[in-house]
């Protein structure tokens, strides 16, 4: 018979925060300048240089206990994690070993079986090391150059509870937590520029068994998708060797998204001891209870809750309010659109049919695009008060997302506003009427959806300005009467 | 009296007066060092363009014009800075060491950077990765160390003042040894930012100098808190001059028992003990107390600063700065022989010491262990404290050694055993000469007060001082015509 087998997943997240200046000095966080443009003789960790603690590092890890559920450590402490590399100026990295900042926390996330708790063991504060730059390929390198600017950025680890239980979940997870560490604003999770990174164990058990399988610890996924498929392969990978009794050996795999496969980076875990001992340079970190009443009060509001917000004052469906919570400015867009317009349902539904299209056809952020809710809400009046066709309101839409002009002055500038003088468009319908006698006796005759045919031959005409109620009217009209 | 002679007091009167141009006093103290260094060693660098331009511009403040020496694991921005080591025999700071800031700020110019054991660890320079320094008193033995440059040279006359670091005794033993002052503040008392760390957790840098008030003018400088430094504590900072008057009235002086038990060298002990009379009889009042966990100071010391120095000596691995081994086509391999051929051999013992006590599986034993015995000797010192105002101890087991003495590193660690409970309890010292022995080297005697107790300890200090009247000079280099 074949074993039944249970996968566990427990994963490892740095984030990096969103600080303007690094952990320890005050050089700036920012991404992509040019190679050690960003650096001091701190983070450099030249002889006799000390470390000071940025606060705002405290702030955001404590938003992130907060939010992530956790009891939040009054008395916690810096520690020393001792090794050797070229990115790592002081060949230790100032980390939190035994007195973490956040500890016993969880997230929820939805499953096909309802909603599930996963544990976070702890949070804790670190900095982050240089990048190497190899000149060449990595097999044919003739050297390497450092860049110390990364050097010194603030991280959170985020270490989960073994409690996921399948990829699905897993990106589920992941999906939640990077959605609330945005809505904090304390990290913009951004993956490509590295500014979330994940690090994922994996073992199997029999079902029903106890104690865990030998594990092993995948890295160098650079995206949700490939934490998932990485996840898959190796889920594959370790059951095929079980199924054959063979042993799965815990070692450390990388992931090669072009292969397609986890690659054994080496056999067995390295028994490293990175010596572990308390910062010298920095005092305890005490953490009163002001600093957390401070930090409590000033916390955002989290998805979820906005989430139930959004369904409750705005009556908008679940799908909606999902849709539309799914990131702060997303949100905002449109809470900003409903104070300048009396129907929710017809923001939202602008928002998720043509604001989301757009936003992917342009590959921008909600935040890069130019229009605004309030331009929506502009937008939706015009439509209400007739001034021009939905149909063409699309393409204001278009224009106003591009440029950011106010609707109005677009339909102005580009000759949109409908037609709804009765005159003008009363000599239009006796022409189209004597060009076809054939559909109009169609009509005649009962077919009426051939009216239609009508319609859109005014339309056609007016470039989409008629007004096509009034258009629809007149047209029976004259047939009825003539 | 040759201006060399003069502490820095009177040499601030006389710049005051006008008597002498700080670019005079300036080029007496270059021609007292080309005089005796040849014999001494106690500089690695001069300084002597840098410092001649600063004395032509105009200089205000408490040190306006005064020539001091650096310890040369201070940082100055532009001016080599080696630790007496190979690894950075070369290295040149871009940036300052707060209390280099400092010392500039209040008009001081510096004449150089001076000797000192490799890294600061060891107690006679004969650690220097460069040479070791000679005691002016007597050329065939050590200056004490590790700060024995900066000893060496005030005792010669070849700097008014120094600067020191003292980690288990580096600024006292050398300021014993060579009969000059010593002075290690309170942990926190003095910004570390910018001194090349051994022990963070123990190191502190303090004045070298002629005479007690001439420690309080230079600490005045020195002291107070920088944001730079975290573990720099923030309060009111007093003159230290104010301390400088005589007064040791109803003072309680504590001598530990466990101190004066030990065997020693008998006319350290017997000048101390005259000296401890000369303050009764001014009116101290003087008790033998107890100092039981002060047995484990030693131990403890030489678990924790290896432990910290092995840390932070992980830095100069050869990737961005100092010395780089050739033999480096594997990068494990430039770590290893970078490290190799770069420290020398006590450097190495303490690395492999620490990383031994921090590894996993030991560091229960034996740093965890060497922390709550920190933690008893401070719960030991403070009890003391509440009732006693200073300890009086000996700053040494015995005066300056020659040259080759002490082979076995044990033997030069117990050199330490006066002066290293005062690091691990983070509390303020001074070493000051007592007298000569009987083959003309002085002796130094420690006076150990509470936290930030500075001023008491330089008020007895100044009192004892004013008491002995100690007028000894260096016999070796002698005075110059």
């Amino acid at each position: 018979m074949r074993m039944e087998y249970e996968v566990v997943i427990g994963l490892e997240v740095h984030a990096q925060l969103a600080t303007v200046s690094k952990i320890f000095c005050g050089c700036s966080t920012e991404f992509g300048g040019e190679a050690n443009s960003q650096i001091c003789p701190i983070c450099l960790g030249l002889p006799g240089t000390l470390p000071v603690l940025n606060k705002k590092v405290v702030d955001y890890a404590l938003m992130a206990g907060l939010a992530l559920n956790c009891e939040l450590s009054r008395h916690s402490k810096f520690d020393r994690k001792n090794y050797f590399y070229p990115d790592l100026p002081k060949a230790y990295q100032i980390s939190q070993f035994d007195r973490p900042i956040c500890q016993n926390g969880y997230i929820e996330i939805e499953t096909a079986a309802g909603r599930k708790r996963i544990g976070i063991t702890r949070i804790h504060m670190e900095e982050d090391a240089g990048k190497l730059n190899h000149e060449g390929s990595i097999d044919c390198s003739t050297g390497s150059l450092v860049d110390y600017n990364r050097t010194g950025v603030p991280l959170i680890e985020i270490v989960s509870e073994p409690d996921l239980r399948s990829p699905a979940e897993t990106r589920e997870y992941l999906n939640q937590l990077k959605q609330i560490l945005q809505y904090l604003g304390v990290s913009d999770c951004n993956m490509e520029e590295g500014s979330l990174r994940c690090d994922a164990n994996v073992s199997l058990r029999p079902l029903g068994q106890k104690e865990f399988g030998t594990k092993t610890e995948l890295k160098n996924m650079n995206s949700f998708k490939a934490v998932e498929k990485a996840l898959h392969y190796e889920i594959t990978r370790q059951r095929s060797l079980l199924e054959q009794g063979k042993k799965v050996v815990q070692e450390t795999r990388t992931w090669d998204d072009n292969l397609a496969q986890t690659i054994s980076m080496r056999e067995k875990e390295e028994a490293h001891d990175y010596r572990y001992f308390p910062e010298p340079d920095l005092l305890p970190l005490e953490v009163d209870h002001s600093w957390i009443e401070q930090i409590r009060s000033n916390l955002p509001e989290l998805p979820r809750e906005k989430k139930e917000r959004f369904i409750d004052q705005y009556g908008l469906p679940e799908y909606d309010a999902g849709v539309l919570t799914a990131s702060r400015a997303l949100a905002d867009f449109f809470e900003e659109g409903v104070r300048a317009y009396h129907e929710p349902k017809a923001i939202s539904n602008w928002m998720m049919g043509e604001f989301l299209r757009l936003l992917k056809e342009a590959g921008i952020t909600v935040e890069q695009a130019k229009i605004t809710g309030q331009l929506l809400a502009e937008l939706l009046q015009l439509i209400d008060e007739g001034t021009i066709s939905s149909k063409l309101a699309k393409t204001v839409f278009a224009e106003s997302f591009k440029t950011g002009k106010d609707p109005a002055a677009i339909v102005e500038e580009k000759g949109l506003k409908q037609i709804s003088d009765q005159g003008q468009l009363d000599q239009l319908v006796s022409r189209v009427i004597a060009a076809h006698p054939a559909v109009v006796a169609d009509i005649r005759n009962g077919k009426d959806q051939a009216i239609g045919f009508l319609v859109g031959q005014i339309m056609k005409e007016t470039r989409g300005k008629a007004n096509p109620g009034l258009v629809n009217k007149l047209i029976r009209e004259k047939i009825e009467t003539g | 009296m040759h201006l060399y002679e003069l502490p820095i007091h009177q040499l601030r009167d006389k710049i005051d007066r006008q008597e002498v141009s700080p670019a005079e006093v300036l080029a007496a103290f270059y021609r007292r060092i080309n005089e005796v260094e040849e014999r001494v060693k106690a500089y690695i660098t001069l300084t002597e363009e840098q410092a001649g331009v600063r004395a032509s511009e105009p200089l205000s403040g408490p040190l306006a014009g005064v020539p001091l020496a650096i310890k040369d694991n201070i940082s100055t921005a532009g001016i080599k800075t080696t630790c007496s080591s190979r690894l950075l025999a070369n290295y040149v700071p871009p940036y300052d060491a707060t209390v280099v800031n400092r010392l500039n700020q209040a008009g001081a110019i510096i004449l150089g950077k001076t000797n000192l054991d490799e890294f600061a660890m060891g107690s006679s320079t004969e650690n220097s990765g460069l040479y070791p320094t000679r005691n002016p008193w007597n050329l065939e033995c050590v200056p004490g160390g590790s700060s024995g440059g900066s000893a060496a040279a005030v005792a010669a006359g070849a700097a008014a003042g120094a600067l020191g670091s003292d980690t288990g005794g580096s600024i006292r033993q050398p300021a014993a040894f060579c009969g000059v002052v010593g002075l290690k503040p309170t942990y926190g008392n003095v910004s570390r930012y910018g001194l090349v760390a051994f022990a963070s957790s123990l190191d502190q840098i303090g004045p070298i100098t002629k005479d007690v008030a001439d420690a309080a003018l230079l600490l005045n400088a020195i002291c107070g808190h920088d944001p730079l430094d975290s573990t720099s504590v923030d309060r009111p900072q007093p003159d230290y001059t104010q301390f400088i008057k005589e007064g040791v009235q109803g003072m309680r002086i504590g001598l530990p028992r466990e101190y004066f038990s030990m065997d020693f060298d008998q006319e350290v002990k017997t000048s101390v003990l005259a000296a401890v009379q000369r303050l009764e009889q001014a009116g101290a009042r003087v008790e033998e107390v107890s100092l039981p966990s002060a047995d484990f100071a030693l131990a403890a010391y030489y678990i924790i600063a290896p432990a910290e120095a092995s840390s932070n000596l992980a830095r100069y691995d050869g990737v961005r700065y100092g010395y780089r081994s050739k033999q480096n086509a594997k990068l494990s391999e430039m770590f290893t022989s970078t490290r190799s051929q770069g420290f020398g051999d006590e450097v190495k013992r303490r690395i492999m010491l620490g990383t031994y006590a921090l590894s996993s599986g030991y560091y229960d034993a034996y740093y965890l262990k060497a922390q709550q015995a920190r933690t008893l000797i401070k719960e030991d010192f403070d009890q003391l404290f509440k009732e006693y105002d200073l300890l009086i101890s000996p700053t040494t087991p015995t005066t300056a050694f020659k040259f080759g003495e002490m082979s076995d590193p044990i033997d030069m660690y117990q050199a330490d055993i006066f002066t290293v409970p005062v690091n691990i309890a983070g509390i303020p010292a001074i070493s000051l000469p007592c007298g000569l022995d009987s083959k003309g080297l002085p002796i130094g005697l420690q006076m150990m007060g509470g936290h930030f107790a500075e001023g008491k300890i330089l008020q007895a200090a100044y009192t004892l001082e004013q008491l002995l009247a100690f007028k000894e000079q260096p016999a070796e280099v002698g005075g110059a015509e």
